[in-house]
């Protein structure tokens, strides 16, 4: 396939200077994330690793503008991310898809707010569902699939606008085991050839060992860094990788590192939306 | 709708509770009990009302008192589904719509249709409009309400993720939050319509010749018990159908719900 105007790597670099991040409102509020300073280069795929509430997710949220830091600076390729924007787009655990477009209309949706062509767009929609393994789809609704395919049609969605940075919050996290190693592999095929940034946020040790360049182990509430771990392993990968000897070794690491001696109460999972959302209805009919 | 086709049984249990009740109202009008707190001494029995509808339905009247009807229920109707929608939108949608318009409209909630009467008369020269107003006025507020909820309950990551895909505040107002709300507005339109029709009898009090509500109202001054029963059960049946009605063209109208693997 074709990909549309192939980005050079030279785009995507992500620089964050102590990054602090609040959210709630008011006696409600508390610190996600702390001073945070951190580099990723153009066309890196980083896994954030760390346990659930350590305000990976709000990372994610601040990086794709829709939340904004309390302190620092967070910028994408030397310009501060103000706002949400198709450069930077963010893939959430479960599927965002309109219900109410078909397949073919979600994945062109990016291009329909850039103004193009519905022949145009369609096109280009077209060939990227080929790329996820999902040609044939195109007139279903979002229902009508698996939940593994919603989240191709997510990922299909998300790279028609040619991000500079992927975001993706624990993507493949609702999926059962068999059709997330699919989906990891689809990833990395996927990433071959588009070679955007990617920030992976995930708290499964097996999946960033298999995805990433580099693993950012964070700690509990509020997340700092505590491992900056560049990964050895060739590329293309496949499946055998995870049970070679030197991914055992790094996998004991890396569990370390997540064993915490104080025991830490399990914390409710934030969203990169600064949830957890509590919305409630003014009143009822 | 198909599931009923396809399943005979699932007819007849509702079939069976209609029968039923025909039949307690047949005892209950031929043997007339007197209950302490109710009597039945009065009560028109099933045959009776059946008549006096055979005769409603042979005489010219029914065509008039059905279009008057209709045309009133359906006036009132689309002005409360324009307002109501564009009303609930805006205060379901932005905050200081919510807070200069909602209040006003929560004082105005609880007052019944009949209590506007007076007021109606006053307002509109014509007795027409008027009756048009008290229509518009029982159908507003479950439509507004309605919208307001599904404005409300639209995803906040559906949003999110319209924005980051470039969408700004208009288009994400056209492509996310109307749709999103559909649902929840075509419950309330169908809710709106049956409340529409609860209040023809008390629009059609004001003045007229002729009307459901009317019939029925001018049954009730002549003391002719059988005719009341005849406009109930004329008005019962077609608010039933006009919300079914609503309903079919929703799910025309929302083709992604209810599409299944």
């Amino acid at each position: 396939m074709n990909a549309p105007r192939p980005l050079a790597t030279t785009a995507g670099r992500i620089a964050l200077d102590q990054v602090s991040i609040r959210v709630g409102h008011g006696n409600d509020a508390f610190t996600t994330v702390e001073d945070i300073t951190l580099n990723i280069a153009p066309g890196e795929f980083v896994c954030l690793l760390g346990p659930s509430g350590c305000g990976k997710s709000t990372l994610l949220g601040a990086l794709a503008g829709h939340l904004t830091p309390a302190s620092g600076t967070l910028q994408v390729d030397g310009a501060n991310v103000a706002g949400p924007s198709p450069e930077r787009s963010l893939v959430f655990q479960h599927h965002t898809l309109f219900p109410w477009r078909r397949v073919i209309d979600n994945v062109a949706f990016g291009l329909k707010m850039r103004g193009i062509q519905r022949a145009e767009r369609h096109t280009a929609a077209q060939e990227l569902l080929a790329l996820v393994g999902l040609a044939g789809f195109e007139q279903r609704y979002p229902s009508q699939l698996s939940g593994g395919m919603q989240q191709r049609v997510e990922i299909a969605r998300v790279l028609i606008g040619q991000p500079r940075v992927l975001l993706m919050d624990e993507p493949f996290g609702a999926l059962d085991a068999l059709t997330r190693l699919k989906m990891q592999q689809l990833l990395l095929d996927v990433w071959a050839r588009f070679r955007t940034t990617v920030v992976f946020v995930t708290h499964d040790i097996d999946e960033a060992l298999f995805l990433a360049d580099r693993i950012l182990v964070m700690s509990p509430r509020p997340g700092r860094i505590v491992e900056d771990l560049r990964l050895p392993f060739e590329r293309p990968r496949d499946a055998a990788l995870s049970t070679s000897a030197d991914f055992i070794a790094l996998k004991r690491h890396c569990l370390a590192l997540l064993h915490h001696d104080t025991p830490v109460p399990p914390l409710p999972r934030l969203t990169p939306l600064g949830g957890p959302d509590v919305r409630t209805l003014q009143f009822a009919i | 709708m198909r599931a009923l086709r396809l399943n005979p049984a699932a007819w007849v249990l509702p079939a069976a509770s209609l029968l039923a009740s025909v039949l307690l109202w047949h005892l209950l009008a031929t043997y007339k009990p007197h209950l302490g707190l109710v009597t039945f001494a009065n009560a028109p029995s099933p045959r009776e009302v059946w008549e006096a509808g055979q005769d409603l339905v042979q005489s010219p009247k029914l065509l008039f008192h059905l279009g008057h009807s209709l045309y009133r229920v359906f006036a009132g109707f689309a002005a409360a589904a324009i307002a109501g929608i564009a009303l609930g939108l805006a205060i379901g949608r932005f905050g200081w719509a919510r807070g200069t318009l909602l209040p006003p409209l929560e004082v105005l909630r609880p007052i019944p249709a009949v209590a506007w009467i007076p007021l109606s008369v006053l307002l509109f020269p014509s007795s027409e409009a008027s009756m048009i107003f008290i229509t518009f006025v029982g159908a507003l507020f479950p439509i507004l309400l309605a919208t307001i909820h599904g404005v409300e309950g639209v995803d906040a990551r559906l949003i999110a993720s319209a924005r980051s895909l470039g969408a700004r505040r208009w288009r994400v107002f056209t492509e996310v939050v109307v749709p999103g709300a559909a649902p929840a507005i075509v419950t309330g339109l169908a809710i709106g319509m049956g409340t529409c029709w609860f209040c023809l009898v008390t629009a059609e009090m004001i003045s007229g010749q002729f009307g459901i509500g009317y019939y029925t109202w001018e049954s009730y001054t002549l003391q002719n018990y059988a005719n009341i029963v005849v406009g109930m059960l004329l008005i019962g049946v077609l608010g039933m159908g006009s919300s079914a009605l609503i309903r079919a063209l929703g799910r025309l109208a929302m083709p992604w719900q209810g599409a299944t693997r």
